[in-house]
């Protein structure tokens, strides 16, 4: 009987506005928060481009996919691995907003001037497309569009390709770009943002997410593959689930009964017990109602003291479906870097939520096994394990 | 056709088919010169419907095949 597969992370990416590229990323998540909108001012996409034509053609998110997985590519340097046997994986909450958006101004001043580009601009598969076409990478090409878990399931998906044999290598991840003005407004018509414009994940004054944009980007590999070319192992992907609330459109089922199961799901793939796991980087929106329901599913699944727990949302904001795999890299950096990074804004404990061990000050960390937790509306719940690497 | 307008056809080219000013010449095909696919093409008609307040048919469009041809449509089209 042959061992099963086990796939290691050997590149990572990211752009966001706490920092464009992983090491300034990671000192970003270090740092005093930015301030909103959550927008990422600074981003070329020029040189990740043949021409300015082919710039034109690729919505911001696709641009930010594109990005990110050069990044991680460059890092891992020569995959050593027959174009078939490399897929894509990169998922978003809404695709191409803004092309939609300003298209559909086009369509109303004169419908001649409409894009012949605007569908392949705007469909949410444009991001993995751009990578596969952009590296010729011919294996499965995929796109998860669930909400605030594509990220997260993106990745899971990738995971799940290299364990089941159909490919060596993936590019999985997330990208977003929905900061647009009609959907930043549905945002905050749905009193799902912060009113006050700060991020406080799990802290008692929490009122909302920050909508942000931005895109990670993790090259995965098959552990043996990875080892005979000599790649740098950043971390290990040893565990995934997903599964559904059927419950409501945007609200989590009370009691967080959804992502209890998907932990527990999780810790099961993984064939790890809830005491081995040393730190979770939560989903922790900052919006009353997920964090509530994530920290009475963590103690439930952890029991109380359960592992240090952090949300990177209070830097990051929540870009969405680009949050979970924004998360995973975050993961990886705290594996390599042997450091948490603060659970920012987070001050005053909510006497009504579990008692979760919330990480509030930066502090040195001796890497363990992670577990990073995506819910999306609709609700979609994810989680990976994660394990430095042995 | 003024230079004027060849000019501002061949800016447009330039902006919408990202190819070297120097390559726009009268004879220049779409496809084996310019390396426009059909898409490419929509794009620049869309460009030169702009520039030079016309509206062209897809019908007109079916004998175009040269940057040269291109030009006398517009010229046609705007009495230059």
């Amino acid at each position: 009987m042959t061992a099963p597969r086990r796939a290691v992370i050997t590149g990572i990416g990211v752009i966001s506005a706490a920092g464009i590229g992983s090491e300034a990323f990671f000192r970003g998540l270090r740092s005093e928060p930015p301030a909103p909108p959550l927008v990422v001012d600074d981003f070329d996409p020029s040189p990740f481009f043949e021409s300015p034509k082919e710039v034109r053609r690729h919505d911001r998110f696709a641009q930010f996919a594109l990005a990110a997985a050069a990044e991680a590519l460059e890092q891992a340097g020569d995959l050593l691995c027959d174009p078939d046997r490399v897929g894509v994986h990169i998922g978003t909450g809404v695709g191409g907003l803004s092309s939609i958006e300003s298209q559909v101004l086009v369509n109303e001043k004169n419908p001649r001037r409409v894009s012949p580009f605007l569908v392949p601009m705007m469909m949410p598969n444009a991001g993995s497309a751009a990578v596969s076409m952009r590296y010729g990478f011919t294996g499965p090409c995929e796109t998860s569009t669930t909400a605030c878990a594509a990220g997260t399931q993106s990745i899971g998906s990738a995971f799940n390709t290299i364990r089941s044999g159909r490919c060596d290598v993936m590019v999985a991840g997330g990208s977003e770009a929905s900061n647009t003005p009609t959907g930043t407004q549905s945002f905050i018509n749905m009193t799902a943002t912060s009113s006050v414009g700060i991020s406080r994940p799990f802290d008692l004054e929490r009122d909302g997410f920050l909508h942000a944009e931005g895109s990670a980007v993790i090259v995965m590999e098959e552990r043996e593959h990875a080892l005979e070319r000599g790649a740098s192992i950043l971390a290990e992907v040893i565990g995934y689930a997903t599964n559904a609330d059927a419950h409501h459109i945007t609200a989590p089922s009370p009691g967080g009964v959804g992502a209890t199961a998907c932990m527990e799901l999780a810790l099961a793939d993984a064939g790890i017990a809830a005491s081995e796991v040393a730190y979770i980087n939560a989903h922790g929106t900052s919006t009353p109602l997920n964090d509530a329901n994530e920290a009475e599913a963590i103690v439930k699944v952890f029991g109380t003291p359960g592992p240090a727990v952090v949300s990177t949302k209070g830097v990051t904001g929540h870009p969405l479906g680009a949050a979970g795999a924004m998360e995973a890299v975050a993961v990886s950096l705290s594996m390599q870097h042997r450091l948490l990074p603060p659970t920012a804004n987070y001050r005053t404990p909510d006497p009504d939520m579990a008692p979760i061990h919330v990480v509030a000050e930066e502090r040195s960390w001796e890497p363990g096994i992670s577990l990073s937790n995506s819910f999306g509306f609709g609700g979609h719940n994810a989680t990976l394990v994660f394990a430095p690497p042995s | 056709m003024s230079d004027a307008n060849f000019d501002r056809m061949k800016n447009c080219a330039v902006e919408m088919l990202s190819v070297d000013p120097e390559k726009i010449t009268m004879e220049a095909r779409f496809i084996e010169d310019l390396g426009a696919d059909s898409l490419d093409i929509v794009e620049f008609v869309q460009a030169l419907e702009e520039e030079f307040s016309v509206e062209i048919d897809e019908d007109e469009l079916e004998d175009i095949t040269t940057f040269g041809q291109a030009v006398d449509l517009i010229a046609a089209k705007t009495q230059g």
